[in-house]
C-alpha cells in the first residue's frame, strides 16, 4: 500500500536510539557510552561488572527509571494523540481533547491539597482522567445530534474548563508555602521524581491501551471517514468509538499521573510520524510510539541539563511546540479542509 | 432480491420529513430518486441504507427486517456511495478502496490478498488503476467519485445506493458514472441514485420515484413517470421537452 514504511520507521528508531545514548551519558555526572553498554550487557548476561558502584547507581537507579518513564510517557501521549486525531478526523486535536488531562490535574491537585502522599496523588490523577472522559462521553451521548463527534468535542471543552476552574479553586485555597509550589510544579510536568516504583503503574495501562489500538488498526483507518460512511462500510461506530476513546484515555491518564501535564507532544509528534510513514494506523501507531518516546526522552534530557535547575517539561515542550504548531496551521491549510 | 420500504415515515427525532412512503428496489434494476431541494430524497436514501432509523414502518431486505442485520451483514448487502468530499488524511486511493472490504473481515483483521485482488479488480473495472498509489487528497473531484464507486464495487454488495453521484462532475465524467450505473444493473445489482437532473434518470434508470415535500408524486417506469406534467408538479417550475428528430429521444430543459 503506497510507499514503503521502512525508511520512516528507521528514522523513528534512530531518534529513539539517539535519545537513549544522550539520556544515559550527559548530565551532572557524565558517563561514557561504552560504560553504559558494558553495564547493560553484563546485567543482561548476569555477570559482575568492573564499574564503580556510583556509576552503576547512576545508570540503574537514577537515569534508567527516568529514561524508561520518559520513553513510556512520550509514547503514550503520542499514541493517544494519533488515535484522537484519527477518531475526530482533525489533525489539530491533542490527547486532552476529552478532558483527560484536566481531570487528571484536578485529581492530582486534590491529592496534594489533602496530602495523600505520592502514590495517592498518582492514583487520584489516573482516576480523575478516566472519570472526566467517562463523564464527557456520558453527557455527550445523551445529547441527540447529527454529528456525535462535534458534540463530544464541545462537551470535552466545556467540562475541561469546569475542571480547570476546580484546579483554580484548589490553588486559591492551598497553603501558599508548601502546597502551592507542589501544585505548580506538578501542573508544569516533570519526570524528575520518577523512580523504579513508577514504572509498573505506568507500563501496565500504556501497554494495554496501545495493544488495543494496534489490534483495531484497520477499523481505525475506516473510523477516520465520516460516521455514516464508516457505518455503511460495516463498522459499528458507536461501540468502536468507545473502545478507542477508552484505550487512548487509559494511556493518557497513566502518563499524566506519572509526569504531570506535558502539552504539545501528543499534538505535534503524531504529525511527524504521519509525515514519516503515512496515515495507515497499522504503521502509524508503532512509529508514533517509537518517535514520541525518543522525542520526549530528548526533551527530558534537555530539561535536566540545559540549566542549573530543572526546566519544567511543560514549558520546554511549549517553547518548542508553539513555532511548530504555527508552521502546522500554515501548512495544513493546503491539504486539510 | 428486494430492498423495500413499507409505509415508512422518515425524518429525525424532532422533524418528520415524509410519511407512509412505499418504495421498492429489486436487483437488476436502476431506480432514480428525484425531487427538489428539501423534498426528502437524502433522508429517504439514508433510511433505506439503515443509517437513519425510520420513525414508523419497516425496511425489508431480502424478506428480513433491515434492523435485524448487523452493520457488517448489512454492508455486505448494500453499499453506499456518498457525495465525494475532501478527506482529512492522505490515504492512498488503494487504501480507500480497500476500506470497502472492511465488512468481509473481522474486528481485528487487515485486508488480505483476496481483498487486495478485489480492490484492484474494482479499480480496473472503472479504468482508474493508475490512481492506486496516489493520495486520495490529491486527485480531482471526478476521480474521487469514481474511487468511491470502486470502493462500493470492492464491497461486493447486491445493492448500490448513490447520493447525487453526478453532482459537481464535468460532462464527460457524468456520462461515465451513468454508464457504470447501467453496467452495475446489468451485472445483477440493484441501483438507487438521487439526482437533480431528470436527464440522468432518462439516461440510466429503469424506474423513477418522484418526491415533493416528503410525498410521493409518481413511482413507475421512466416513460410513465418522467413527464412534463410530473416534473412541473415536483419542481413547481415550467419544463420544456426536447425531442431528437432522428430517434425520438426526449430531454428536459428547465424554464
Amino acid at each position: 500500500m503506497g510507499r514503503s514504511a521502512a525508511p520512516g520507521m528507521l528514522i523513528a528508531c534512530l531518534v529513539l536510539a539517539a535519545g537513549f545514548a544522550l539520556a544515559f551519558t550527559v548530565g551532572r555526572y557524565p558517563i561514557d557510552l561504552a560504560d553504559v553498554a558494558s553495564l547493560l550487557t553484563a546485567k543482561l548476561a548476569g555477570s559482575p561488572t568492573s564499574l564503580p558502584p556510583a556509576v552503576e547507581n547512576v545508570i540503574l537507579q537514577v537515569r534508567g527509571p527516568r529514561v524508561l518513564a520518559a520513553v513510556l510517557v512520550g509514547a503514550a501521549l503520542t499514541v493517544a494523540g494519533t488515535a484522537f486525531q484519527g477518531l475526530f478526523r482533525n489533525p489539530l486535536v491533542s490527547p486532552d481533547i476529552l478532558g483527560a488531562s484536566s481531570g487528571a490535574a484536578l485529581g492530582a491537585v486534590l491529592g496534594i491539597y489533602f496530602s495523600v502522599g505520592v502514590f495517592g496523588i498518582q492514583t487520584l490523577a489516573f482516576a480523575g482522567g478516566l472519570v472526566a472522559v467517562a463523564a464527557v462521553y456520558a453527557i455527550g451521548s445523551t445529547i441527540p445530534a447529527r454529528d456525535p463527534i462535534l458534540v463530544l468535542v464541545l462537551t470535552g471543552i466545556v467540562v475541561g474548563s469546569l475542571l480547570g476552574a476546580g484546579v483554580g479553586l484548589i490553588k486559591y485555597l492551598a497553603d501558599p508555602y508548601n502546597q502551592l509550589p507542589a501544585i505548580t510544579f506538578w501542573l508544569l510536568g516533570s519526570l524528575a521524581a520518577s523512580g523504579p516504583s513508577d514504572l509498573i503503574p505506568l507500563l501496565g495501562p500504556v501497554a494495554i491501551g496501545t495493544l488495543v489500538l494496534l489490534a483495531l488498526r484497520w477499523r481505525m483507518n475506516v473510523m477516520s471517514l465520516p460516521d455514516e460512511e464508516a457505518r455503511a462500510l460495516g463498522v459499528a461506530t458507536g461501540p468502536l468509538r468507545i473502545a478507542i476513546v477508552a484505550a487512548a484515555t487509559l494511556v493518557t491518564s497513566a502518563s499524566v499521573a506519572t509526569a504531570g501535564i506535558i502539552g504539545w507532544v501528543g499534538l505535534v509528534v503524531p504529525h511527524l510520524a504521519r509525515a514519516l510513514v503515512g496515515p495507515d494506523f497499522a504503521r502509524l501507531v508503532p512509529t508514533a510510539a517509537i518517535l514520541g518516546g525518543g522525542f520526549l526522552l530528548l526533551i527530558d534530557t534537555l530539561a535536566r541539563t540545559a540549566a542549573a535547575v530543572e526546566i519544567p517539561l511543560g514549558i520546554l515542550t511549549a517553547v518548542l511546540g508553539t513555532p511548530f504548531f504555527i508552521w502546522l496551521l500554515a501548512s495544513v491549510g493546503r491539504t486539510w479542509s | 432480491m428486494k430492498l423495500e420500504g413499507r409505509a415508512v415515515t422518515i425524518g429525525y427525532r424532532d422533524r418528520v420529513v415524509g410519511s407512509k412512503l412505499n418504495v421498492a428496489l429489486a436487483t437488476g434494476e436502476v431506480l432514480a430518486l428525484l425531487g427538489p431541494n428539501g423534498s426528502g430524497k437524502t433522508t429517504l436514501l439514508k433510511t433505506l441504507l439503515g443509517l437513519i432509523a425510520p420513525l414508523d414502518g419497516e425496511i425489508h431486505l431480502d424478506g428480513r427486517k433491515l434492523d435485524a442485520y448487523s452493520a457488517r451483514e448489512r454492508a455486505r448487502m448494500i453499499a453506499y456511495v456518498p457525495q465525494s468530499h475532501a478527506p482529512t488524511f492522505a490515504f492512498p486511493v488503494e487504501s480507500i478502496v480497500l476500506m470497502g472490504r472492511t465488512a468481509h473481515g473481522n474486528l481485528f483483521s487487515r485486508p488480505n490478498e483476496h481483498d487486495r485482488a478485489a480492490a484492484t479488480a474494482a479499480l480496473e473495472r472503472l479504468g482508474i488503476a493508475h490512481l492506486a498509489a496516489r493520495p486520495y487528497t490529491m486527485i480531482s473531484g471526478g476521480e474521487r467519485q469514481l474511487v468511491l464507486l470502486a470502493r462500493a464495487l470492492a464491497q461486493d454488495p447486491r445493492f448500490v445506493v448513490l447520493d447525487e453521484p453526478t453532482a459537481s462532475l464535468d460532462f464527460g465524467n457524468q456520462g461515465k458514472i451513468m454508464d457504470e450505473i447501467v453496467r452495475l444493473a446489468e451485472s445483477g445489482h440493484g441501483v438507487l441514485f438521487t439526482t437533480h437532473d431528470p436527464n440522468h434518470a432518462l439516461r440510466a434508470a429503469d424506474r423513477a420515484y418522484l418526491l415533493r415535500d416528503g410525498t410521493r408524486i409518481a413511482d413507475g417506469p421512466i416513460s410513465a413517470t418522467l413527464t412534463r406534467d410530473n416534473l412541473e408538479a415536483i419542481y413547481r417550475a415550467p419544463v420544456r421537452v426536447l425531442v431528437d428528430a432522428k430517434d425520438g429521444t426526449n430531454a428536459f430543459l428547465p424554464g
